[in-house]
Order: structure tokens, then C-alpha cells, then sequence
């Protein structure tokens, strides 16, 4: 478990921060720039002390003001991938790697050199210098040399804010991989839904110095403060889903969600795979009598919860489909007076396969 | 030029010894000083930095002179280290080496201050994080990353060591074999009737020094800033 609590003011600004965040597992501070995610992972790390709070890692207290306990940064075993990488230049790619790991203590080594080396792809980047390197390749050595280090937690602050679309696709895969793969806990922070979307397996919402709120993507992407971060066109439900059956040569899967389940675009998946899904709230279709001939193939029944006033005319339907999930549909104020769209009612919610694509993403096995 | 006689041999074995001396002991409170004006905050900062600078702005031979109200066998100073050390500075090589090195002090601590104070700090941090303490830190990263700075300022130094003239006559006498560097044995030449060959012949030394120098200089700058990636 990491918990956290804590207060750090400054001219003009003030964090004001509470989390309790299950360990391990990744954790994503998501909020828009500026609004103190990189100063709380800061108070974290141990390079930044809070006025006032108390950090709790694992059972260990990291800070605590009040009895005057402050780990210092370099004790903590806390990793640490920052925006830019910050390579030492005078050390090559391997002296950098090495860095950390001579530093870490004797026992309880849980990742070796050759397991990061294979697990990140740096054996190519070995002999290079870190003016060498790409911007990708710069972020994936300074993970290993975090790794090394043997953290018992790990921070990113911004991973790929620095990197353009192909390049954050040369290190995404492996921050996946490192999720499914290691039980270091990790906390990243982003401004990116996609980033959140692939790699979260608990959200903070920040904003002004603030947590909103917390919990798991599913819970939070239906929530008022998260539409305000991500847009009016990213607005909608992210759902976590086990794959019943998998349609490999269409490419298609049935996922369970909710009381439902979802036939959609899945390519590369397979049978209990976990799957995490965007239903966009402007893709979603709503029916009050369950549909018959149509091309959408799918029709998940749902309750209403709550209707919400959206951008322009637009209404947000909330709509409970069972076992604790609930989806997001943008309809007009037109359709919700003829449909008679009223909290307590029944319907059906119809979700294109195809408009599922392209959200679909591994959301990792649970961890034990 | 290619065929000295012993006593510009002296001169300028002299000079490279007293200059070389002069950084040797001059380089580790160089580098503390450096560190002290660049990172800390304490209030005497300022007074420490116009300390150091002073050489600078005062006249050599006062400098000298200071040197020698406050060091030669009549102050405390300098019968505390005869009666503890059996070291008496003045007229002797190890003096005219302290004058050196006070007179190019400042060069010395300029160029690694600048160094350092371009040190990204961020560096520094990532190092913490992976857990190297404040020594292990320095001596890891902030050192090595400064290193253009010290070499610069080593061989800025060691330059300007080479033509120290007032301070060292002034503290140290102009004793051939002695103290009688390049630059003293260029003076006492040119004050002497038919000297002028010879004071010709040192002049040409001292400039064929300094290019010589120079040169070395960049080449070592380049070496460095290729390790550094720059």
C-alpha cells in the first residue's frame, strides 16, 4: 500500500495532496500541466520535503513531519524516470546502467543486468554514449538504470512527453511489459488518456494541487472531474473485461462486461485475457426496447443512473449495465425529451464493434 | 634558441617548476573555494569572493609585499613555521611558488566555478535517486562533469604561473638557481649593459612557451568534450 498525505505551499500555489494507492500496481497521476503531479512525485521521491504530511510505503514511513522522519532521497530505493531522461554524459550506456545497480544493496536483488537488458532491448545500445541515442532509446536506458537499482518503487514522471508518436511507441510496449512482468510498484504521471488507458491500473485525478479522486479507470471515467481533464471528445466509459471467446480468424472477441458482453475488434487476444475498453460516449446509441435488425450487433441492458447537461445541446446519459460498471452516452436534448430519458429507466445501450477498436488494450493480470 | 646556456636553462626549468608547483597546490582549495562561491549560501560568500579575487585587482608587488610582512622570519607567521616546519619562504623556490599561486588563485577558481555552476543540478538529483550520497555524488558526477573547467583552469593557470613577475621578485628575491624564473631572468638581462641578445633569446622562449601552451590546451579540450559527448 502507498499512502500518502501531505501539504507543500508556495507562492501562488499549494499542493494539497491525499492518496491511498494499492501496491504494487501502477498508479497514474493524471491532470492537466501544471496542476502538481511532478511536485508530488517529487515529495516521493524524497527530493522534495513537504511542508507538512506523511509518505507510507509498504509499511515503511518515508516522511512524517510531525515525528520529524525524513528518509533521504538517496535512501529511499525509490526509482525515479524523469521527463528528460537525464542520462550522465560522461558514463556510456552500460556505465550508466551500472550506476544505480552498484549502489543498491547486497540482498534482495530481484532484477539482474541480463533481465533488463532482454526486457527493455538495450543490448544493441551497450556500447553507445548517451549523445548517441534517440529520445526513445535515451527514456529505455534511463528505466533500466532505475530498474537496477532495485526500487521498490518506481517513479515516471512524464516518460514520453518528450518523445513524438513513433517514438512513444518504442517505449510504451515495454513500460507494459515491465507492469505484467515485474512487481515493482509504479507511479507515473501523465496528461495522455492513451497513456493512462494502457498502462494504469489506479488513477488519481489531480487538479489545482488536488487529488479529486481516485480509484480504479472504470470507476473514474464516468466521473465529472475526468471528463473535464480529458475533453468533451475523449469523453466516455473505460470498462475492464475478461475475454469469453475469441473469433481469431475475424479478429473478433466476446468480452464480458458488466451484466454483458461485448462482441468486438479485438485482434491478438485471447480466451480470459484481461481486456481494458473505451466506449466513447459519442459512439454509444441508445434504445429504449431491445433492437432488432440492425448491423450493431451489440445491446447491453442498462438502468439509467443519471442524465447530465453535456457540451451544447448534447445530454450525458449515464447508464448503469451491471456488476458495479457504467457507460456513457451523448444523445441530444431532442432525443432525451421523444425517448422520455428519465434516471430509473431501463434500456438498451448499443455499441458499434467497430467503434471498440482501437481502445482495446491488455490491462495486465492482476497481481497477487 | 635550440643551444640555452645553464643560466636560461635554470630560468626556465625554474619556471616550469615554480608554475607546476603552483597549480599542484593551488588545485584542491581551487576546487573547494569554487564549490563554496558556486553552491552554498552562507553569508560570508561575498566576502570570500572578493577575498579571492584580490589578487586580481591589486597591484602584483603589493601582493608580494603582503606576502612578506605576513610570512618572513620577523612575523609570527613565519617563525611559527620555522621553529614547527624549518620552512622559511622567502628567497626560496617553495616562495616564489606561493606567490605564483596566490597571484593565479583566482584564474584558477573562475574557470572552476563556471564549470561548475553549469553543472545540471537535475544530473545530481537522478544520482540521488539512485542512491549515491552527497560525497558519492560529487565525486561520481558533479566532478567529472566539471572537468573541462578544472582542466581549463589548471592550464590557465599553469600559463599565467609561468610570467609571474612582481609578487615573486617582491616575496621572493630574484636569487639565480632560485627563484630566478623566465621572466626575472628576462628583467635582470634587459638591466644589464649587452644583455639584450640574451633578453631577446628569453622573450622568443617565453613566446614559444605560451603557443606551445595554447596549443596543448585545445587539444585537451577536445579530447575532454568528445568523452562528454559534446
Amino acid at each position: 500500500m502507498l499512502r500518502l498525505s501531505v501539504v507543500k505551499r508556495w507562492t501562488g500555489f499549494k499542493l494539497r495532496a491525499e492518496l491511498e494507492a494499492p501496491t504494487p500496481g501502477v498508479v497514474a497521476l493524471f491532470g492537466r500541466s501544471g496542476c502538481g503531479k511532478t511536485t508530488l512525485i517529487n515529495i516521493l521521491s524524497g527530493l522534495l520535503q513537504p511542508d507538512e504530511g506523511r509518505v507510507e510505503l509498504d509499511g515503511v514511513v518515508l516522511t512524517d513531519t510531525r515525528q520529524r522522519v525524513r528518509v533521504p532521497a538517496e535512501r529511499r530505493r525509490i526509482g525515479y524516470v524523469f521527463q528528460d531522461a537525464r542520462l550522465f554524459p560522461h558514463l556510456g550506456v552500460l556505465g550508466n546502467l551500472r550506476y544505480g545497480m552498484r549502489r543498491a544493496p547486497r540482498e534482495g536483488r530481484s532484477i539482474g543486468l541480463e533481465e533488463v537488458l532482454a526486457l527493455l532491448g538495450l543490448e544493441p545500445l551497450l556500447g553507445r554514449r548517451p549523445y548517441q541515442l534517440s529520445g526513445g532509446e535515451r527514456q529505455r536506458v534511463a528505466l533500466g538504470r532505475a530498474l537496477l537499482s532495485q526500487p521498490r518503487l518506481l517513479l515516471l514522471d512524464e516518460p514520453l512527453a518528450a518523445l513524438d508518436a513513433a517514438r512513444r511507441e518504442e517505449v510504451l510496449p515495454y513500460l507494459e511489459a515491465l507492469r505484467d512482468q515485474l512487481s515493482i510498484p509504479m507511479v507515473f504521471v501523465s496528461h495522455q488518456l492513451d497513456e493512462v488507458l494502457r498502462l494504469a491500473t489506479h488513477v488519481a485525478l489531480m487538479e489545482s494541487g488536488e487529488i479529486l479522486a481516485s480509484g480504479t479507470l472504470s470507476d473514474l471515467s464516468v466521473r465529472p472531474e475526468f471528463r473535464a481533464i480529458v475533453g468533451p471528445e475523449a469523453v466516455g466509459a473505460v470498462l475492464d473485461g475478461v475475454v469469453t471467446q475469441v473469433d481469431t480468424a475475424n479478429g473478433m472477441a466476446d468480452v464480458r462486461i458488466g451484466r454483458g458482453t461485448l462482441h468486438i475488434s479485438a485482434p491478438n487476444t485471447r480466451a480470459g485475457a484481461r481486456l481494458r475498453i473505451q466506449l466513447l460516449a459519442r459512439d454509444l446509441i441508445l434504445a429504449t426496447e431491445p433492437p432488432r435488425g440492425l448491423s450493431v450487433r451489440n445491446a447491453v441492458e442498462g438502468v439509467i443512473t443519471e442524465l447530465s447537461n453535456d457540451i451544447g445541446q448534447a445530454v450525458l446519459v449515464k447508464v448503469d449495465i451491471g456488476a458495479g460498471a457504467s457507460v456513457l452516452a451523448r444523445v441530444t436534448r431532442n432525443a432525451t425529451a421523444a425517448l422520455g430519458l428519465r434516471a430509473g429507466m431501463t434500456l438498451w445501450v448499443l455499441v458499434k464493434a467497430v467503434s471498440a477498436r482501437g481502445h482495446t488494450y491488455s490491462a495486465g493480470e492482476p497481481r497477487v | 634558441m635550440l643551444s640555452l646556456t645553464p643560466a636560461e636553462m635554470d630560468a626556465l626549468r625554474l619556471s616550469l617548476d615554480v608554475a607546476l608547483r603552483s597549480v599542484a597546490i593551488s588545485l584542491p582549495p581551487a576546487v573547494l573555494v569554487a564549490y563554496l562561491l558556486a553552491r552554498s549560501r552562507f553569508p560570508g560568500v561575498l566576502a570570500l569572493d572578493a577575498l579571492v579575487h584580490l589578487p586580481l585587482v591589486l597591484p602584483p608587488v603589493a601582493v608580494g609585499y603582503l606576502l612578506l610582512v605576513s610570512l618572513d622570519s620577523r612575523s609570527a607567521t613565519g617563525q611559527w613555521l620555522l621553529a614547527h616546519f624549518g620552512v622559511a619562504l622567502p628567497f626560496t623556490t617553495w616562495g616564489a611558488t606561493l606567490a605564483t599561486a596566490v597571484m593565479t588563485f583566482p584564474l584558477m577558481v573562475r574557470a572552476i566555478r563556471l564549470a561548475l555552476e553549469s553543472v545540471d543540478r537535475g544530473l545530481e538529483a537522478a544520482a540521488r535517486t539512485l542512491g549515491a550520497g552527497p560525497l558519492d555524488r560529487f565525486v561520481s558526477i558533479t566532478l567529472p562533469l566539471t572537468l573541462p573547467g578544472i582542466l581549463a583552469g589548471l592550464l590557465t593557470a599553469f600559463a599565467a604561473g609561468l610570467g609571474q613577475f612582481g609578487a615573486v621578485i617582491t616575496f621572493a628575491s630574484n636569487v639565480p638557481g632560485v627563484t630566478r624564473t623566465l621572466p626575472l631572468a628576462l628583467y635582470t638581462a634587459i638591466q644589464e649593459p649587452g644583455g639584450e641578445a640574451m633578453a631577446m633569446r628569453l622573450a622568443v622562449l617565453s613566446i614559444a612557451l605560451g603557443v606551445l601552451g595554447l596549443v596543448l590546451a585545445e587539444l585537451l579540450a577536445r579530447r575532454v568534450h568528445r568523452l562528454l559527448g559534446r
